[in-house]
């Protein structure tokens, strides 16, 4: 197993990299070594490692060896990419293309994606390439395909690239059971996956072969290789084989003939419940990072300001730094501050320094644009959101810039990692913090970056829509048995814990809607043959399946059209301009005319909504456009930055290592407050105006902040307190009342520990759910992935009397009369992580508990004036419809008086 | 939270023709005058009609829909219904009315006279579901139909199911609603799976080329809306 001599390529593979002035990297002839013995591996390495063509040289080697064929002559696929991106299999496509035709191997590389037009699609089929690079989606599209037993059956390998990626969310766990059947179609399938570093390699080890194979043997041992980077020396540390590994086999699956919706018994009895003794890994092959990267926070001499996220001051020095490097990628968290970096920074660019802008709200062929020009080489700079956060090659980087919050260390040394695509040379890289508190949240990653550590989040659990999705699709296929299809995705490890009472209720879903009242039956989507087969009633339902595949549910977009003014008649606008990109519809819907807003690199006024289009002009030169919200970050800060964060702020010789402006701020704050140890929370109060004020600073996140607001008013409400609203971001709240809660809290001690108690997540959750706009969002998005609803496509007309339906409506009948629906489920499993991030709240009321430290202040402290500058700038968050009616209608009032 | 809750004022009152008519938070209006109880486009048995064409919405809209009929009916106990059409999702709907369905159906019927409307969803309505159907009636000088005449008309109507949608400060909100000039008035859908057309729509301007005023049915209570303070979807 240690010897990795380089006999193991064929001489032509020698031969090439001698051409190219390269040696194999030693973990590249480690993974062919080990898929030469069959084995599913992971490898982890950091960018520019050549992880990708890696994972394709036992692929390269098998196909050289196996020589030409006919033209005529049908072969199965030999190997399967997935990757997560279209645009990136397109690129590995190509770059796969040069050692091909530079070896003259025999080998058929393809892609199949969203753009593959049907007649190639079908030639695919018919006669399938010897490697094919797709996405999930396409991948669970083809094994619903009646034709996937035969196109699959010689399936050798399965490459899954950005691996750390994929399995974060459901696309990861549809791609799972997708894995899961290629391995029962193709039992000899071993599978390769390719990451960046993790915290939890494990989790993709187990991700990468079956949970409950009845194969002995593929990956039950462990053996593990690290070596150094770029060094031909082994460190070859294998893990003792588990006793009995090897000879332990799984209880076979009950036979077919007892499974039955109504007889469960024989099944139910089957152990779900897995020890440690039955571990089932791929091996593991890391490459160890290269040179530690050369990483600093901006420190300007100018204070910051305690709010925001433009980083506005420090534009000038992000300026001068693109100019004195070749190529600089400037990420930035959200598209409104990728607008504002953008526009910024050509007000400086007196240089005319080719800088573009890339993200995904962008319009197609702009994006292609940039993209090509970067690949080019012809870009000096390029603000982006995370839409190139993953791996395509996009030429020589020499400089990441990090924009506002880190959010997470392991995404920040992703990022970095853009920078000098050759491992061996230190990545360079800036964090520019925009606020104070991303002062905090800078130093903390960058003390993570230095001792490598990582945050990225735990293995999902298998979500049951995604399932729902998966069962159609396998009846799609052909005919299954239900006892096997359950022993088959619980072979994927997000699905390892599925209980039998869960799959049945997806089966009993995708059925006929598995309501307790069972007035479908007649109507049934997959029924049971005589057979005891389960397939799809009709064709009809295939297609729909086709129609729906997928995980990925984009927030309704609407179209942004530049228009013309009439200078006949002033206010008159023509839709005559062309298609900038695409906003979501809900940021839409809170613009009026005239507002002005930054979108594809300009200040554009808004001027209606016409049809289905956002119709806008170009404001006038000098314009300051008015972004009136900002959406922080889809991610929170990780909870191992938060901790950090605190960690520092409770450390007074911690603070000598933050830029002396902070310093004196945290200063200030213990004289006039207190600043909180690392694992209390410091709630102040104070009166401010006719109202009264609490604040605190748990750290966790936008979402979870707004999830407390919301609960938090509730019970004061009940408390009598007579809450006003509330502000939220990603450090902190502010709740006002025109109730004194200090004076509360005073006569009753205990109440702020009452208030903030874990019960808040019982029954004032579930009361706040019930209309609570986020959750109804949630429950669409199960809704369509678990196929309940059709999906609305992108650049279909709304018309007065669609034949669809409101989710909301199905989401208030369902909720009252059958609360425990396999749907209702999958959308509280979603609110935990998600849009409501309740999970995370969970674990910070948990932390708390008994450590509220109440400061009673008569005004505002250095630490809260930092959230209480979101007043106004913020949305105040209400889910209450009344409130809003009251304040419209109040508005007629005023105008029939005036 | 309970004990704080306002009671709810479940009826809000205004003119139409020079009579009053009460509008009711399930989206009911009544004509006191008349001792009549009005609704629109219940959409009886829209869930198994999407059932059936694949979509398994919840099957209980059908109960949930009565469930808010007959909380009206009993609290005005009015002489008569009148259903102002598409109170059937298809003309399959009577047929696959379940039985508990039916017989809650029968119950409200019970003791009063039942008017079904035809609507474009319903053209045909079978006798087992008691009352009468007529296409269209007048109820002094209001005449009651299903789809909106053009024209300065006095009439009542729904088929549109309209909604207002309201902005303030970011906040927004969507809720069935009724439209009326004072003398028409387009009824919101009570159906629970009935969607809604917004109020902005062109659909409503030949209906009142003068405006309206939008009364949206909140949680508590119904609110009176200016035209001008609704936003497109």
């Amino acid at each position: 197993m240690s010897q990795r001599p380089a006999s193991l390529l064929p001489k032509t593979f020698r031969d090439w990299f001698k051409s190219r002035g390269w040696k194999p990297r030693a973990h590249q002839l480690d993974l062919l070594a080990k898929a030469g013995q069959g084995r599913s591996v992971l490898l982890v390495a950091p960018t520019g490692a050549g992880k990708t063509l890696a994972g394709f040289l036992p692929s390269l080697v098998e196909l050289s060896e196996r020589g030409g064929r006919g033209f005529k002559e049908k072969r199965g696929l030999h190997t399967l990419y997935i990757s997560p991106l279209k645009a990136l299999a397109t690129d590995v496509a190509r770059n796969l293309e040069i050692p091909v035709a530079e070896m003259g191997l025999p080998i058929r590389v393809e892609t199949r994606t969203g753009d593959t037009p049907s007649h190639k699609r079908a030639r695919q089929i018919e006669r399938p390439p010897d490697i094919l690079l797709t996405t999930p989606e396409q991948l669970a599209l083809l094994l619903a395909h009646a034709e996937a037993q035969e196109f699959f059956k010689d399936l050798r390998r399965v490459v899954l690239d950005e691996l750390h990626s994929l399995v974060t969310s459901k696309r990861g766990d549809l791609l799972s059971v997708g894995l899961a059947r290629l391995m029962t179609i193709a039992p000899q399938v071993t599978a390769v996956g390719l990451s960046a570093t993790v915290r939890e390699p494990d989790d993709l080890r187990r991700y990468l072969v079956p949970q409950r194979s009845t194969s002995p043997l593929r990956g039950e041992v462990a053996p593990e290789v690290r070596e150094g980077a770029g060094s031909a020396t082994i460190t070859n540390v294998a893990l003792p084989p588990h006793p009995g590994a090897l000879t332990r086999s799984d209880p076979p699956p009950p036979k077919s003939d007892v499974s039955d919706l109504g007889n469960q018994e024989r099944i139910t009895g089957t152990p779900v419940i897995r020890g440690e003794d039955e571990e089932r890994l791929a091996d593991l092959v890391v490459v160890q990072g290269g040179a530690q990267p050369n990483i600093r926070m901006l420190d300007l001499d100018e204070r910051l300001p305690l709010a925001g996220h433009t980083a506005s001051l420090s534009m000038p020095a992000i300026y001068a730094l693109i100019r004195t490097h070749k190529t600089t990628l400037v990420f930035v968290n959200t598209r409104l501050q990728a607008e504002y970096t953008f526009q910024e920074l050509w007000k400086l660019n007196d240089d005319n320094l080719a800088i573009a802008l890339h993200h995904g709200s962008l319009d197609v062929s702009q994006r292609r644009r940039v993209e090509e020009a970067m690949a080019a080489g012809k870009l000096k700079a390029v603000v982006c959101t995370a839409t190139l956060d993953l791996g395509i090659d996009w030429g020589d980087v020499d400089l990441v810039v990090n924009v506002g919050a880190p959010k997470g260390a392991s995404r920040i040394m992703q990022r970095i990692g853009r920078s000098n695509h050759r491992m061996d040379e230190p990545s360079e890289a800036y964090l520019v913090p925009a606020n104070r508190f991303e002062i905090l949240e800078c130093r903390a990653a960058l003390d993570a970056v230095h001792e490598a550590a990582q945050d990225t989040p735990d293995a999902r659990i298998g979500a049951l829509d995604v399932l729902c999705q998966h069962i159609l699709g396998m009846a799609c296929a052909g005919p299954f048995d239900l006892a096997e299809l359950y022993e088959e995705v619980r072979s994927a490890a997000p699905y390892a814990g599925l209980t039998w009472e869960d799959f049945e209720a997806c089966v009993a879903f995708v059925a006929t809607g598995g309501y307790a009242l069972r007035a479908y039956e007649r109507f049934a989507k997959i029924v049971k043959g005589n057979d005891g087969l389960w397939r799809v009633r009709d064709a009809r339902v295939a297609q729909q399946y086709r129609l729906n595949v997928g995980t990925i549910v984009e927030s309704t977009m609407i179209k942004v059209r530049l228009g013309k003014s009439m200078r006949s008649r002033p206010g008159t606008v023509l839709p005559r301009g062309r298609i900038l990109g695409e906003i979501e519809e809900s940021f839409a819907e809170t613009l009026t005319p005239g507002d002005t807003f930054l979108f594809a690199g300009e200040v554009l006024r808004f001027e209606g909504i016409s049809e289905d289009e956002v119709l806008a002009t170009r404001a006038g030169a000098g314009t300051d456009p008015m972004i009136p919200s900002y959406e922080g970050g889809k991610f929170p800060l990780s909870t191992f930055l938060a901790a950090r964060v605190r960690a520092i702020l409770a450390d007074p010789f911690e603070w000598d290592r933050l830029p002396l402006q902070m310093t004196e701020w945290l200063l200030q704050q213990r004289r006039r407050s207190i600043v909180p140890g690392a694992r209390d929370l410091l709630v102040e109060t104070f009166p401010r105006g006719n109202r009264f004020y609490m604040t605190c600073f748990p750290f966790e996140g936008r979402l979870a902040h707004q999830t407390l607001g919301m609960l938090l008013t509730r019970r004061l409400e009940r408390a009598k307190l007579k809450p006003l609203g509330f502000v939220a971001n990603d450090y902190g709240i502010a709740v006002y009342a025109s109730g004194d809660i200090a004076a509360r809290s005073g006569r009753e001690p205990g109440f702020l520990d009452e208030l903030f108690s874990e019960d808040m997540l019982g029954d004032d959750l579930e009361d706040w759910l019930a209309e609570s706009s986020l959750m109804k969002r949630t429950f669409r998005q199960c809704a369509v992935i678990a196929g309940l609803i059709e999906r609305r496509f992108p650049g279909e007309k709304k018309t007065g009397r669609q034949v669809t339906i409101s989710t909301d409506l199905v989401y208030d009948v369902l909720r009252k009369h059958e609360p425990d629906h396999v749907l209702l489920r999958a959308a509280r499993a979603d609110a935990a992580t998600g849009l409501l991030d309740v999970r995370r709240l969970g674990m910070m009321l948990e932390r708390i508990r008994g450590r509220i430290i109440h400061k009673p202040l008569d005004r505002v402290s250095p630490l809260s004036v930092s959230v209480m500058l979101e007043i106004g700038r913020e949305r105040v968050y209400s889910d209450n419809a009344d409130e809003i009616l009251a304040e419209a209608e109040a508005a007629l009032l005023d105008e029939a008086l005036a | 939270m309970t004990a704080l809750r306002k009671n709810k004022e479940t009826t809000h009152e205004i003119e139409l023709k020079g009579q009053p008519a009460l509008l009711d938070l399930t989206g009911a209006m009544y004509l006191p005058q008349h001792d009549a109880l009005l609704v629109a486009d219940l959409h009886f048995e829209k869930g198994s009609s999407f059932a059936r064409r694949g979509m398994m919405l919840p099957p209980y809209d059908t109960r949930e829909t009565l469930a808010a009929l007959s909380d009206a009916v009993f609290r005005f106990n009015p002489k008569t219904v009148i259903a102002l059409g598409d109170s059937f999702h298809d003309i399959g709907g009577p047929d696959r009315l379940g039985s508990e369905e039916r017989t809650a159906l029968s119950e409200v019927q019970q003791g009063r006279e039942w008017i079904w409307v035809t609507g474009n969803h319903d053209r045909i309505l079978p006798d087992s579901i008691g009352g009468q159907v007529v296409e269209e009636m007048s109820l002094g000088s209001l005449t009651l139909r299903h789809e909106p005449a053009s024209g300065e008309q006095a009439e009542i109507a729904g088929h549109l199911h309209p909604v207002g949608k309201v902005v303030m400060r970011g906040r927004s909100t969507r809720r069935r609603c009724f439209l009326t000039n004072g003398s028409r008035c387009v009824m919101p859908a009570l159906g629970a799976y009935a969607g809604g057309l917004n109020a902005c729509d062109a659909a409503f301007k030949p209906l009142f080329p003068n405006g309206f005023t939008a009364h949206l049915i909140g949680t508590e209570r119904i609110f009176a809306i200016a035209k001008a303070m609704l936003c497109r979807d």
